[in-house]
């Protein structure tokens, strides 16, 4: 099984974000970047299942700059086999990093190709999805339940109420949730094996793309409320706020 | 004339609420452009509802039946958009489960970009300026949508519903013929139907100051007394595995925006008060007077949950017993 991983360096969720210069993106000083949480889950189950189908080839794309390198390191150092730098300073238009992908991965002969559900930078939930339209290739999107049994994919993913069951054939494109599996932690061993690993390095170029940032700005700070009152006690004035003052209950 | 289209959802055959959302984004958009808004409904028969739509801003209500269509479809719906999408100045969704997998493949059939979760609109000289949180509301970003069509989805529980009585004149709409790739073939119900986060009008969630996940009843039963609630969870108690995945609030979870979320035994990290920050009344219980998320909420009170919440409680039945 052929199975490609597409990863995005993004910033620590713990990260204070800080609008830059620009006024239209953030401040990277000082703020640490992991691999993409979402993309993570995508990892692990490439990992699972070339482990499971006993052979195969894992291979990590990152769309992104030089500093994105680290980031597949660290998917190089969980197991997965390579990895290719597609070398941009990316677009705030999904459709223009997806059109960049497809093109590389349309040649690859890949069985599955797993994404994120979606970047927790961005949380744009496109790339895989438009990726896998492009490809003309069936695309489950956020999927926390999934199994691969002779050539056909089941999935699960949730809906608001339920969990929605889908199935299609290899090959595909598949966008992971959370819940799909946890993510293993590079061991030492692995991370010393990932400096062996093969590394490509594809500069693309991405158009100009129909959607652009204009502003990026801090949401306005909520006034700090008030401390109705200490113990069970002050449930009753909370009860009344709600109703009267708030007027939510 | 300019037309914007508002796609609808439904679900076994019944039209869903986020659907009169985005008729209502939808109208703005057309309020402010001079245009007309076309409401498409996606079904395997007649739905359930599809006479709000109408009193809810729709000009036409497009019918795009197919027997394929009970269930989600998502090549055959996005085809069907796609086939008319082009005509469109704007293609509207719902920021839903099947919104988020439909609109980018609509997007890359008509070859163009699209916006996710747009929590207000503008038109600015004819063009499409969309607003929507991003690094999970810790920021906020403007964006131009350009592309002809514009293509945005819409957070729920952001555009309200509108009475804006227009025709809403019937109109059938070819399904045209389509690859099937994907099959849905069942939407597996929790055993107990469940409101979820980002729908519900109230939210009440409890984190690791429960102690345990047992002590979840607690929450559950303050959110049965408050009535149309959901039950969230912070991360911690999430991957501590005392809760569903679903349930989660925060930057690696679910954006929500109730119109009342109460926080219980939850400190605060700045990953969760990225999720829910946005609700428009915010209560937290928490014994730490420090805690982080005193810091927004709008009413708090300091004290042992397992005193305080049962009393809550109480006094929330009582009120609704009146």
């Amino acid at each position: 099984m052929k199975i490609a991983v597409c990863l995005k360096r993004v910033p620590d969720t713990t990260a204070k974000i800080v609008v830059g210069g620009n006024g239209k993106t953030i401040d990277e000083a000082g703020v640490k970047f992991v691999p993409n949480p979402y993309d993570e889950y995508a990892l692990e189950a490439a990992l699972a299942l070339k482990e499971k189908a006993g052979a195969g080839e894992t291979v990590v794309f990152s769309l992104g700059t030089d500093l994105a390198q680290e980031t597949i390191r660290t998917a190089l150092a969980m197991g997965i086999d390579r990895g290719v730098l597609l070398q941009s300073p990316g677009s705030a238009d999904g459709f223009e990093v997806a059109q960049a992908l497809a093109a590389e991965l349309g040649a690859g002969g890949f069985d599955l190709i797993l994404f994120g559900k979606m970047a927790v930078d961005d949380y744009n939930h496109q790339v895989g999805v438009m990726v896998g339209e492009l490809l003309g290739l069936p695309v489950i999107s956020a999927v926390s339940g999934l199994s691969i049994e002779g050539g056909r994919v089941h999935a699960e993913r949730e809906v608001e109420g339920g969990v929605e069951v889908a199935t299609c054939a290899l090959p595909a494109v598949i966008t992971t949730d959370k819940g799909i599996n946890t993510p293993r932690l590079p061991s030492l061993k692995g991370i010393m094996a990932a400096k062996k690993k093969p590394f490509e390095i594809k500069p693309v170029t991405l158009g100009a793309g129909s959607v652009t940032v204009t502003a990026l700005s801090l949401p306005p700070e909520r006034q700090a409320g008030r401390i109705v009152g200490e113990g069970p006690d002050a449930a009753v004035l909370l009860v009344q706020l709600l109703r009267n003052e708030a007027k939510v209950i | 004339m300019a037309a914007i289209l508002a796609v609808t959802e439904q679900r076994h055959g019944a039209l869903r609420k986020v659907s009169l959302e985005v008729v209502a984004a939808a109208r703005a958009l057309a309020d402010a452009m001079g245009a007309t808004v076309d409401a498409i409904v996606l079904s395997a028969g007649p739905v359930e509802g599809g006479a709000s739509l109408g009193p809810s801003g729709a000009d036409r209500v497009l019918s795009a039946t197919h027997e394929g269509f009970g269930l989600y479809n998502p090549d055959g719906y996005a085809a069907t958009i796609a086939s008319i999408g082009g005509t469109y100045a704007a293609v509207v969704f719902a920021a839903s489960a099947a919104g988020r997998d439909l609109a980018p493949r609509v997007a890359a059939k008509l070859r163009t970009g699209c916006a996710t979760d747009v929590t207000a609109l503008e038109v600015e000289d004819g063009t499409i300026v969309a607003t929507r949180p991003v690094y999970a509301g810790k920021a906020i970003q403007k964006l131009v949508l350009g592309g002809s069509p514009a293509i945005l989805s819409v957070r729920p529980n952001t555009f309200a519903p509108i009475k804006a009585d227009r025709a809403g004149t019937a109109a059938p709409v070819a399904v045209p013929a389509f690859i099937q790739r994907v099959t849905v073939t069942e939407i597996k119900a929790p055993p107990v139907a469940a409101l979820d986060v980002t729908e519900a009008p109230i939210v009440v969630s409890g984190g690791r100051g429960l102690k345990d996940p047992a002590n979840f009843k607690l929450v559950e039963d303050l959110a049965a007394a408050l009535g149309s609630a959901a039950v969230g969870a912070s991360r911690a108690v999430v991957d501590a595995g005392w809760r569903e995945h679903g349930a989660q609030v925060g930057q690696t979870g679910k954006t929500v925006a109730p119109s009342l979320y109460v926080a219980i035994g939850i400190s605060g990290a700045i990953q969760h008060l990225a999720g829910m920050r946005t609700s428009k009344v915010i209560v937290a219980i928490n014994k730490d007077k420090d805690a982080p998320i005193f810091k927004v909420a709008d009413y708090g009170i300091v004290g042992d949950l397992f005193e305080v919440v049962p009393r809550l409680t109480e006094e929330i039945r009582k009120l609704k017993a009146e």
